[in-house]
């Protein structure tokens, strides 16, 4: 948290060097999380050109281990910043770039953080797959696939020697009649943390959230159904 | 006085001008001949919107099958130009629905375009073949169904970097399965993932498919079933570039890639992994463009690739190819014509690539037919200005983005006036030129001497008085448009020349020194331009009238003052002056 502050008060006091624009609100929020990782700072009115490597660089000091972060170093392009000098106050179509190219490397830059942490190549969505009984995991790319049909259909090919149990969206007492039996069902870990049922939410907000994959056996997903229910409840 | 020639004659004499400048030359001699002519014009190139009116142009030319029309002034491209300035497509798709019937193409650049429009340009031009949307924004893929279902002659939709509202990728479903003329497809810019299987079966079945460009969403593996339908394309853009390393992926890319034996032009290359870029070898001796602006891959990948392509006459590539990429580039590519460089993180205060001045000097010297350049870099010199200008005489567009505003020259810390000025006394059939870094009045005096055949002027943070405004204004010959921005120029330079302004398309300034007085005087004494102040702050009569301006775009017109400004547009001309007094 200490590590939060201090970059709050870093970036108050280099916003206040000669710019234009207001404050911006969500700077000063108290959030957990590594500083910089928000998406959200990179937005047009960004004084300073913070990425997630100045959090990194700082948390290191302080010696958190984070071992995981060491995969970034290789994922990321040399472009990111080692600086120890704040970025100038942006002068607005200063430099000369179409908006449509800053808005391409924006999502470039932003896709590349946010796979790294899946180990993926930019574009794709590798999640590790467990099943329970299974000797060794699998990955998958969910951006392979289009629907939850496809994705079943290629676990079942991963795990042709395990059957995974279908589940009926629409259907609670059939979900119900599954969870009891002795068969497979898909979970996930979403962003929270949380596990999840797999099935419950569109799609792509799916692939967005989901960070690795587990197939349970039914009985032990028994616990899941109440919950996913609840959080998607809340979201909507 | 008797003709010997007969009408018909004229005509078919008439129709081997393809120029405008032919063409208007033609108009002039009698009336005879500018009836004639009018009456066979059938391509039209606006290049103002406001310059003239939809009425106006059927009224001189009632037989046109093709128009190309710009809107917003360039620097709209760099967010200086407010939301809702104008360029509305809609007025003139209503005005030539009803009298250009055998309408076949449309090209636009920087103008808005709405759903509206689309729907009516699909429903109204029975025999529409060619769509070019550059820049462009204001619609949605809805409009884009609209085209596709109903354009059963369509040969081209390229939708170059326009900003598109997304909905899904719904729309591309919707050409009819007895569509088959497609001949270029650019979808580049879209974010939606279309149906596959319907992008296949649309490339399948259209044999005269030459251009296809291809959106993010398609992934690296379904390339080659793409690719093998259309083995006659010879411009393709990939999507993501990108999939875990497999060598199954990686041969049916390679074997893809070799069918494609009339590919000369590359592009797309998002989120790329370097391991596939081998997959092209095998056609790269052919390639003769190769945009890889989007590639986020390093100096010696981007060498392996370009030291394939001995052909190469235009290359896109970010800073990420470095002075020693563009070295091997100037051995490589003796054919290369046109490069851009473009920068990778422009807004890091420090630089993150190992590009200078350096690379520009180098390929200028191992190039020889090298004329057209974009570059982003972060030092200069006078020294390698004058080096690229003696080396490359033969250079038409030189446009140098110095990202530090006002950057001396690096090793001596003067101005880069001699630099500016060596090239535009060498290369005298420069007709564009973007300046940067820090430039005094002196480099205008270069250019207003020199730059006889300059058409297009770009400047920002420069000069130090008036003086440099009125050297280009009163030394440019051929100067077509001049956009200028954060400069001190003022009422003295453009009141003298005001008659100046008649001969050009557009003058742009912003956040220079004109006062709002001056743009009165000059809206009263010149009738023949628009002078419209952009003014964000409120009514420009609210302030003192020696306060400068935020905005200034004088243009020439025979359309007279707008009718469909926004809130913060004002027009000086007489009447305005007595209103707003």
């Amino acid at each position: 948290m200490e590590v939060g502050v201090m970059k709050m008060v870093n970036m108050l006091s280099h916003e206040a060097q000669g710019k234009k624009e207001k404050l911006d609100l969500k700077e000063t929020e108290l959030r957990l999380g590594l500083p910089g990782t928000d998406g959200e700072i990179m937005g047009k009115n960004l004084i300073m050109n913070y990425n997630g490597k100045r959090g990194y660089q700082e948390t290191v000091d302080l010696k958190l281990n984070l071992s995981g972060m060491d995969q970034t170093d290789h994922h990321k392009e040399k472009n990111l910043q080692k600086e120890k000098t704040p970025a100038k106050a942006q002068v607005v179509g200063w430099p000369p770039v179409r908006s449509f190219r800053k808005n391409v490397m924006a999502v470039q830059k932003n896709g590349s953080e946010e796979t790294t942490d899946k180990a993926g190549m930019g574009g794709a969505t590798f999640v590790k797959v467990s099943m329970d009984g299974a000797p060794y995991l699998r990955k998958v790319d969910l951006k392979m696939y289009t629907s939850y049909q496809e994705l079943f259909d290629a676990l079942g090919k991963m795990f042709s020697s395990f059957t995974i149990g279908m589940i009926d969206f629409m259907n609670e007492s059939k979900l119900m009649d599954l969870l009891n039996g002795s068969e497979y069902v898909p979970t996930y870990e979403d962003k929270d943390g949380d596990w999840m049922l797999v099935g419950d939410v569109p799609w792509k907000m799916f692939v967005e959230s989901c960070k690795r994959l587990r197939i349970m056996k039914g009985t032990e997903a028994i616990g899941l159904a109440p919950r996913a229910m609840e959080k998607c409840k809340n979201r909507s | 006085m008797a003709y010997s020639f007969p009408e018909e004659v004229l005509e078919y004499v008439f129709a081997f001008l393809s120029s405008d400048k032919d063409r208007n030359a033609v108009s002039l001699v009698c009336k005879s001949w500018y009836e004639i002519e009018r009456w066979c014009r059938r391509r039209i190139f606006i290049g103002n919107c406001y310059a003239v009116s939809p009425q106006i142009v059927i009224r001189r030319f009632p037989e046109v099958s093709a128009v190309k029309i710009k809107g917003k002034p360039h620097f709209a491209d760099f967010n200086l130009v407010p939301e809702g300035w104008g360029a509305y497509l809609y007025p003139w798709i209503s005005a030539m629905a009803r009298s250009y019937p055998w309408l076949e193409e449309i090209k636009l650049k920087r103008m808005v375009v709405t759903d509206e429009s689309l729907e009516l340009i699909s429903k109204s031009f029975k025999n529409f073949k060619v769509l070019v949307l550059s820049s462009c924004e204001g619609f949605t893929t809805d409009g884009l169904a609209s085209i596709a279902a109903n354009c059963r002659n369509l040969r081209e939709l390229d939708l170059k970097e326009s900003e598109v509202e997304d909905l899904s990728g719904h729309w591309l479903s919707h050409f009819p399965d007895n569509f088959t003329s497609l001949v270029s497809l650019n979808m580049s810019c879209l974010g939606s993932e279309v149906s596959f299987s319907a992008l296949e079966r649309l490339v399948s079945r259209c044999p005269n498919l030459k251009t296809l460009r291809l959106n993010r969403a398609v992934p690296i593996e379904k390339l080659p079933s793409l690719l093998r339908r259309a083995p006659q394309l010879v411009e393709f853009g990939t999507g993501a570039y990108s999939a875990e390393i497999r060598t199954d992926i990686f041969s049916n890319l390679v074997e893809a890639f070799s069918g494609c034996k009339h590919l000369k032009s590359l592009s797309g290359f998002w989120d790329v992994v370097p391991a596939y870029l081998p997959a092209m070898y095998n056609v790269c001796s052919r390639i003769t463009s190769l945009n890889l602006s989007y590639a986020t891959v390093q100096s010696p990948d981007l060498v392996e690739l370009i030291s394939q392509c001995p052909n190469l006459k235009c290359l896109w590539v970010l800073d990420y190819i470095e002075d020693a990429g563009l070295k091997a580039l100037s051995s490589y590519c003796k054919d290369l014509q046109e490069l851009r460089v473009f920068p990778s993180d422009p807004y890091g205060a420090e630089p993150n690539v190992s590009l200078t001045e350096q690379g520009l000097v180098t390929v200028s010297a191992g190039c020889p037919k090298l004329q057209s350049v974009l570059y982003f870099c972060r030092q200069m010199s006078n020294a390698a200005l004058i080096a690229i200008a003696r080396n490359r005489p033969n250079l038409i567009r030189f446009r140098l983005c110095i990202i530090e505003p006002q950057a001396p020259d690096y090793l001596t810390l003067e101005p880069l006036d001699t630099g500016f000025g060596a090239i535009v006394e060498h290369c005298k059939q420069l007709r564009r030129l973007s300046l940067s870094g820090l430039l005094t009045d002196r480099v205008f005096e270069y250019i207003g001497t020199h730059a006889k055949k300059l058409e297009m002027l770009s400047i920002a943070f420069a000069g130090d008085s008036d003086l440099g405004l009125h050297y280009v204004l009163s030394g440019c010959e051929s100067l077509r448009k001049l956009e200028i921005r954060d400069c001190p120029f003022g009422d003295k330079a453009l009141l003298a020349n005001a008659a100046k302004l008649e001969t050009m398309r557009s003058l742009w300034m912003s956040s220079c020194s004109v006062s709002y007085g001056a743009c009165k005087l000059l809206g009263q004494k010149m009738p023949r331009l628009n002078v419209e102040v952009i003014d964000e702050r409120g009514p420009p009569d609210s302030r003192p009238e020696t306060c400068p301006v935020e905005k200034l775009y004088v243009y020439r017109t025979v359309a007279g003052p707008r009718v469909d400004k926004p809130d913060f547009v004002w027009t000086m001309d007489e009447d305005a002056a007595l209103r707003l007094s």
